[in-house]
């Protein structure tokens, strides 16, 4: 007799669970053939806001610590779904990508990682300055993450354009809230089982399923998101982005080229800050510094 | 017996600059296309001496179709002379700029002091050098940009639209055109409506310079014509210098365009005390962080916080040091705090002093005789300031300083971050370790240690939070005006 087949429940991952939507909702979004691809949540403004919650306290721990240690994280996720390869894969085909083109987009995930983890330690090397001012300071600037982002991943791209989206905000020490790609929501799912198992801690990444047109709106004015990122908006949403974001004036960061094919150190620093801090120098004869 | 104290009266002899030095001519027109040109209007502004309320001068009142042809003449001049032109000779010009200010810095600081009431002292050592320094330094960027951003072809963006405000005229012109020009941009530039002489001072300067036509274009006015420029369509970017609420409103204006913005906004900075620091100097940093030009610094360091050890002998080192600040002609060379810049402006001050008192602070004012004419503010400093007061909340724009104490480091930083401004902030500790480890914690822009208001065009400047987004100054400044 044929063993009956285990379904897979998808669920949300916030503050390093895995929860269904608190809305009880939930979307079927088709896949190849038509074929509905799952019970997808269709996560609310309170999941959404239960996610920054979760971000903002994983924030602090994160952006502290040392940046050799994010890299090792970043590497380690790498590593992770290299062993998940044929599910991802699975996955992609399902929701209507060629099996080619899905090996592709798993194999150009993996090395994404594997690219961002370089960077965690040396952008600050290659773009900080020591500013040489015209008085007896030590003055220096460097790049501190910008703090909670709120992101839209792309709509195509669902794997390779997620993870182009959420690695430079993380690399750079930012926790993030995403919003995965509505019509092809799979690999987000899984996607986050491999977080949850990268030693990165609860919280740094959330990930959400959902209607982009009914959470954008929440996204760009909540007051604890400091920054917004987003790759493929319509000109109405990138309007209502921009309009929204006075509330706080959160850093509003909208991508021209595709993350899933990005790969430069200047996507991280879209979500930096850059602090100049001024230190006197003694400048006496005592101190033997003049002749 | 008791001897007879004898005490010493320090009285200055008045050292006033010589204003005649000035000129200034009876009417200003825009600086369009390298020309002086009437306005469309043909109405005409006056612009006053704070320190007397007398008239100076009139400018020019900007509208929508003087705007329209200062953007012509930039755009004309961007797919023109200038877009065309090799970045060593783009520099040249710049260079040129700042020389021409340097031979005329005394007339720059007088007309400076003249309309903006700002102490002689710092429009002649700060201001204007400063301004000239800031072209000075990004001249020489303009051939090695390839350089400043590993990996990538930078261009320019095209016309830039730039805004800025009253308190530090002309550096905040050269802190916009400066950079602006070396990364290859043109420019419309509107000076604020009370300070608008040094602005037009400069456009002679870039005449003189031979600079092409419509490179650079000056159009006064007041707010209305602030937005015509912000939103004329053919501009590139926008910069604006001001309050969080006009910053805002011009990031709400261009938001279904993709104009690139960076916004320069108010503050509310922590200047930190702790019981460890050299007293005697951080007073001084305490004076020179509320009480430079008038308190009319968006990074003014108007919020004190004293560690509650020390916060006795702070305060009475402090008032003795603030009873012996010289308030007056602002044109004296003496003098360390000026006019307040507008009735306008001394109206919002006076109302945040009554609100002081009615929230149960304490204010200080030392005795001091204030002129009889003009605008004037005694420096004040307000202590026992609850943190929901609106003095600790909000930005004055005064030489009025709410000070708070504190226990602890935590405690301290809790307190300093608890405000939606980042701009900047100063700690004083004689411990570098700890002063480091509230650098790192503090959400400010720029973080001064051991020191207060210390500017250099080599080094960025620019805010967290709500006071606004993107540099100015070194090499992180040229960033906002390049496209990567």
């Amino acid at each position: 007799m044929d063993r009956l087949e285990i379904l897979k429940t998808y669920k949300i991952f916030i503050g390093g669970k895995f929860p269904r939507t608190e809305s009880g909702r939930y979307y079927t979004p088709e896949g190849k053939g038509g074929k509905p691809l799952g019970n997808i949540c269709q996560s609310s403004r309170k999941d959404f806001r239960n996610s920054v919650v979760a971000a903002h306290s994983a924030l602090g721990g994160w952006a502290t610590r040392a940046a050799f240690n994010r890299s090792q994280i970043l590497y380690r996720i790498g590593e992770m779904l290299e062993g998940r390869r044929a599910q991802f894969e699975a996955e992609l085909i399902q929701q209507g990508v060629t099996a080619s083109a899905a090996k592709s987009e798993v194999e150009a995930a993996i090395d994404l990682c594997v690219y961002y983890a370089g960077w965690c330690d040396k952008f600050q090397q290659v773009f900080s300055a020591v500013n040489p001012v015209s008085s007896s300071y030590f003055n220096f600037s460097v790049y501190e993450p910008v703090g909670v982002v709120a992101a839209i991943a792309p709509e195509k791209s669902s794997l390779a354009g997620l993870l182009g989206t959420i690695l430079p905000i993380i690399a750079g020490g930012n926790s993030a809230v995403v919003l995965a790609s509505e019509s092809r929501p799979l690999c987000s799912v899984t996607l986050a089982e491999v977080l949850a198992t990268s030693d990165l801690p609860g919280g740094v990444v959330n990930i959400l399923t959902g209607n982009r047109e009914e959470l954008l709106p929440f996204m760009v004015s909540h007051m604890n998101v400091n920054s917004f990122v987003a790759s493929d908006l319509k000109p109405a949403e990138k309007q209502l982005a921009r309009e929204e974001s006075i509330s706080n004036l959160k850093r509003i960061v909208l991508l021209k080229d595709d993350p899933a094919k990005t790969e430069s150190p200047y996507s991280i620093l879209s979500t930096q800050e850059v602090k100049t801090t001024w230190h006197p120098i003694e400048s006496s004869i005592a101190g033997g510094g003049k002749y | 017996m008791a001897t007879k104290q004898k005490t010493l009266e320090w009285e200055y002899a008045p050292a006033p600059e010589a204003a005649k030095i000035a000129k200034v001519a009876k009417r200003y027109g825009h600086f369009i296309n390298g020309k002086w040109t009437a306005p469309s209007s043909g109405d005409y502004f006056r612009t006053t001496n704070p320190a007397t309320n007398k008239k100076l001068s009139e400018v020019a009142d900007g509208s929508a179709a003087d705007v329209n042809a200062a953007v012509k003449a930039a755009r004309v001049a961007y797919e023109g002379p200038w877009g065309k032109m090799s970045g060593r000779e783009r520099g040249k010009y710049i260079f040129r700029i700042a020389r021409l200010m340097q031979e005329r810095a005394r007339e720059f600081a007088i007309i400076e002091t003249l309309d903006g009431g700002k102490p002689i002292r710092e429009s002649r050592d700060i201001d204007v050098p400063l301004a000239a320094n800031h072209f000075f330094y990004n001249a020489g960027w303009a051939d090695k940009l390839e350089y400043a951003f590993p990996n990538r072809k930078v261009s320019s963006l095209g016309v830039a639209g730039q805004v800025i405000p009253w308190n530090f005229p002309l550096l905040m012109a050269a802190w916009k055109i400066a950079p602006a020009l070396a990364t290859g941009n043109t420019v419309v530039l509107k000076p604020a409506e009370t300070t608008p002489l040094t602005a037009l001072k400069l456009a002679e300067i870039i005449a003189d310079s031979g600079l092409p036509d419509g490179v650079v274009n000056i159009v006064t006015g007041a707010g209305e014509t602030g937005a015509a420029i912000v939103n004329h369509p053919d501009v590139n970017k926008v910069a604006f210098t001001g309050s969080t609420g006009v910053g805002k409103l011009i990031q709400k204006s261009i938001a279904g365009t993709d104009k690139r913005a960076t916004l320069e906004l108010g503050g509310k900075a922590a200047n930190i005390i702790l019981e460890d620091a050299a007293i005697d100097q951080a007073v001084e940093g305490i004076v020179n962080g509320i009480y430079f030009n008038q308190g009319h610094v968006c990074c003014a360091g108007s919020r004190l916080f004293v560690q509650e050890t020390v916060f006795e002998e702070v305060m009475w080192k402090l008032k003795r040091r603030m009873e012996t600040l010289i308030v007056g002609d602002p044109l004296d060379k003496n003098t360390d705090v000026g006019a307040i810049n507008s009735k306008e402006q001394l109206k919002t001050i006076q109302k945040y002093l009554k609100a002081g008192v009615e929230d149960g602070a304490e204010m200080f004012q030392p005795k001091c005789d204030l002129p009889s004419t003009g605008n004037w503010c005694s420096p004040t400093v307000f202590t026992n300031v609850a943190q929901s007061s609106r003095i600790a909340q909000e930005e004055i724009f005064g030489p009025v300083l709410a000070v708070q104490t504190f226990r602890t480091v935590p405690e301290v930083i809790e307190k300093a971050n608890n405000t939606p401004y980042g701009l900047s902030a100063g700690v004083w500790s004689d411990k570098g370790a700890r002063l480091f480890q509230i650098s790192n914690a503090l959400e400010a822009g720029v973080v001064w240690g051991n020191t207060y208001n210390q500017f250099d065009p080599a080094s960025p400047f620019g805010g967290y939070k709500e006071s606004g987004f993107g540099r100015e100054g070194g090499l992180h400044g040229l960033a906002a005006y390049l496209d990567f």
